[in-house]
């Protein structure tokens, strides 16, 4: 490896991790951000000369992000060691501590908020990018889905870099297909869409998008002709996948099928694992060499822990959006189940979207609202037909359910709450 | 799009219809929540109720009793508003006394006329408004005393949009603003006859469920409706319009 870096960048990394390291003793956070933040404050270009040779892949989209970027991090572990941000410090300052921590590494894979795509792209001069979705997130600070696909589409028109791109999704298809323009090269993923409500006006002329069956959402595993779609309007369309999701196997291009026993749960993790092996393969890592890897990520930083607390088998899943809720309802086991929700500034001010859930699924179940906003939740189940128990917190419905599962689903700060509860388990 | 069924779908000549305009344009935040709620509201009355989803390249109904129209991007909403000056429906539906309720760009639309990237748009002119660009995107809690002759308690709501609206002669406002922004900063909405517009966008009437009974009332012609169980939804505003106090 060549790392010899400016004498500036060498100082920066250093005040960088010294930083970090203050933040981690004195208690007053995990280091990511400010390690990164004091580094680049001494040198501008830090992420640049961190990046600078070693192969990287960036990893973005609205949701599954964090998982599918430790997934693509334990895969290519085979091939060398590989620097991450795996504590979802996912903007620039954040990737500035992870790669200064690391210390040498021949890889890293980054997880990038969407918003600095273009941004860290220019940074780090990726080998390959993976777009995994675009769907509604926070509107009151975020950017709406259309700009934020037109915005990756304009940064693809002008880099060439290999794409890993979910098929599946019609926003991330239009933007992926910018890669031919600057002489990229597109992979594509069938990776799933459960949520579709971003996406059914086509982003290229306006037309409506049609589905093969507009009934059925397109999930990971099933696949078939029903995934198809078109734009009725121009020729927009779903490409053909290279890269496929069969029951718990993984389909290479080849057509090779290679099993994969997750920890996690939830067919939208096994199309995360579809696209980690395809990412990894970029690097020239053989999906049977990388497939094995993939079963030890058990838990991303509480998401699909289980503690045993006081004889109840307590699961912790996120769901920040909608897209996220629909994919958390698929993995919760039919048991009783408490949701929790706040609108604090992390999670994004805004609760509106919980009518763009439908919450039908958790019909028969017994469930516990909690959060600083269970009353829009409450309402929102009234009109939604759903029968439920409000507790002031978290505990109450520990001790509310009988012995056996209880599935929890939270938005992020709530999430937070109940696993500092929980001893901040991982 | 989501098969939440509403209470009950096709009850026939007797039923209350409404009209869920283009949701494939103008559906940014739990805009589906209005149509859910008026549907749940009528139906604890013991009145059938009929929804239907009307996509963008599909004929606006003309004899329903309720037409709905939610927030969007700047794109959606200019195309939504092309879109229904060429359909005429709902004009027509307007004519006739049907009740329209808008929020956020549809109520935008409804005006004469609306800025949606970069460009002035021609609107439906159903409303006697017209929107602009403000200073800055207008985002968090609204609130405000609604108009007396609507009988209305607080309007409490969430608002988030870049516009700001002005009202003509014949639009009344619908509240006067104590938190937020609304239409420019002193009045928010507008209504007139049986139109109704607000910048409290997607699921408003989950925090107005005497807003929504009051749209009820114009469409049935029954303005006292039997009162329901409203814990949940009296909870919530209490909760909310404590939250802006403080």
């Amino acid at each position: 490896m060549s790392t010899k870096k400016p004498l500036r960048s060498k100082l920066a990394s250093t005040a960088s991790r010294s930083a970090a390291a203050l933040s981690r003793a004195t208690g007053r956070g995990d280091g990511s951000v400010i390690g990164g933040k004091i580094g680049l404050m001494i040198d501008p270009n830090l992420l640049e000369n961190l990046a600078a040779g070693r192969k990287i892949a960036l990893i973005s989209g609205t949701n599954g992000k964090t998982t599918t970027t430790r997934l693509t991090a334990a895969a290519l572990g085979v091939a060398g060691d590989v620097a991450t941000n795996s504590l979802g410090a996912n903007m620039p300052t954040g990737h500035t501590t992870a790669l200064a921590r690391a210390g040498h590494t021949p890889y890293a894979v980054l997880e990038v908020d969407e918003h600095y795509l273009p941004q860290v792209l220019t940074a780090t001069k990726p080998h390959v990018v993976a777009l995994l979705n675009l769907s509604r997130d926070q509107l009151d600070r975020a950017k709406e889905v259309a700009m934020m696909a037109d915005m990756w589409r304009t940064m693809l028109k002008s880099v060439k870099v290999r794409v890993v791109a979910n098929a599946d999704d019609p926003m991330v298809t239009w933007a992926a297909l910018a890669a031919l323009d600057s002489g990229g090269q597109i992979t594509w993923v069938a990776a799933g869409q459960r949520w579709r409500d971003d996406s059914w006006v086509c982003p290229e002329c306006g037309s409506h998008i049609e589905r093969a069956d507009a009934d059925k959402p397109i999930t990971a595993g099933e696949t078939g002709a029903s995934d198809d779609w078109w734009c009725t309007g121009c020729s927009l369309r779903r490409q053909m996948p290279d890269w496929e999701v069969d029951g718990d196997s993984v389909v290479d291009p080849t057509g090779d099928k290679h099993s994969i026993a997750l920890a996690l749960p939830g067919q939208v993790n096994r199309a995360n694992a579809a696209t980690a092996l395809a990412v990894v393969a970029q690097f020239g890592v053989r999906a049977a060499d990388a497939a094995p890897r993939l079963s030890e990520v058990k838990s991303i930083a509480g998401r699909y822990a289980q503690v045993d607390r006081d004889g109840r088998s307590i699961r912790l899943l996120l769901a920040k959006n909608p897209a996220g809720w629909l994919e958390a309802f698929e993995m919760a086991e039919d048991a009783p189940t408490l949701l929790s929700i706040n609108a604090r500034d992390p999670d994004g001010l805004d609760t509106s979207w919980l009518f763009d859930v439908d919450f039908s699924s958790l019909h028969g179940r017994t469930v516990y609202i909690t959060g600083d906003r269970a009353f829009d939740l409450a309402v929102r189940l009234e009109v939604n037909g759903i029968p439920f128990t409000h507790v002031a917190a978290f505990a109450d419905a520990v001790a509310a359910v009988p012995a056996g599962r209880l599935e929890v689903i939270a938005n992020y700060t709530a999430f937070q709450d109940i696993r500092a509860e929980l001893d901040r388990v991982n | 799009m989501s098969t939440e069924a509403t209470s009950s779908n096709g009850a026939g000549e007797s039923a209350l219809r409404i009209v869920w305009v283009y949701p494939d344009l103008l559906s940014t935040y739990g805009d589906r929540g209005n149509m859910l709620i008026l549907a749940r509201r009528a139906t604890l009355r013991g009145v059938p109720v009929e929804t239907l989803e009307v996509r963008s390249d599909e004929a606006i109904p003309r004899n329903a009793d309720i037409y709905l129209l939610g927030g969007g991007e700047d794109g959606p909403q200019a195309l939504a508003a092309e879109r229904l000056i060429a359909d005429g429906g709902l004009q027509r539906a307007a004519d006739q006394r049907s009740v329209v309720f808008a929020v956020c760009a549809g109520y935008q639309l409804l005006g004469s006329s609306f800025f949606a990237k970069g460009e002035k748009h021609a609107g439906l002119g159903l409303l006697d408004i017209d929107s602009d660009r403000g200073p800055a995107r207008a985002v968090g809690e609204l609130a405000g005393e609604t108009d007396p002759r609507l009988k209305l308690p607080m309007l409490t709501g969430f608002e988030n949009h870049g516009g700001r609206t002005h009202l003509g002669p014949s639009a009344k406002p619908l509240a006067h603003v104590k938190v937020g922004v609304g239409n420019d900063g002193a009045t928010e909405g507008a209504w007139n006859e049986s139109l109704l517009g607000t910048y409290s966008h997607g699921p408003a009437l989950a925090r107005n469920p005497a807003l929504a009974d009051l749209l009820l009332g114009w469409a049935t012609g029954q303005p006292e409706l039997d009162p329901i169980d409203d814990q949940w939804p009296d909870k919530l505003r209490s909760e909310r319009l404590t939250a802006i106090r403080t």
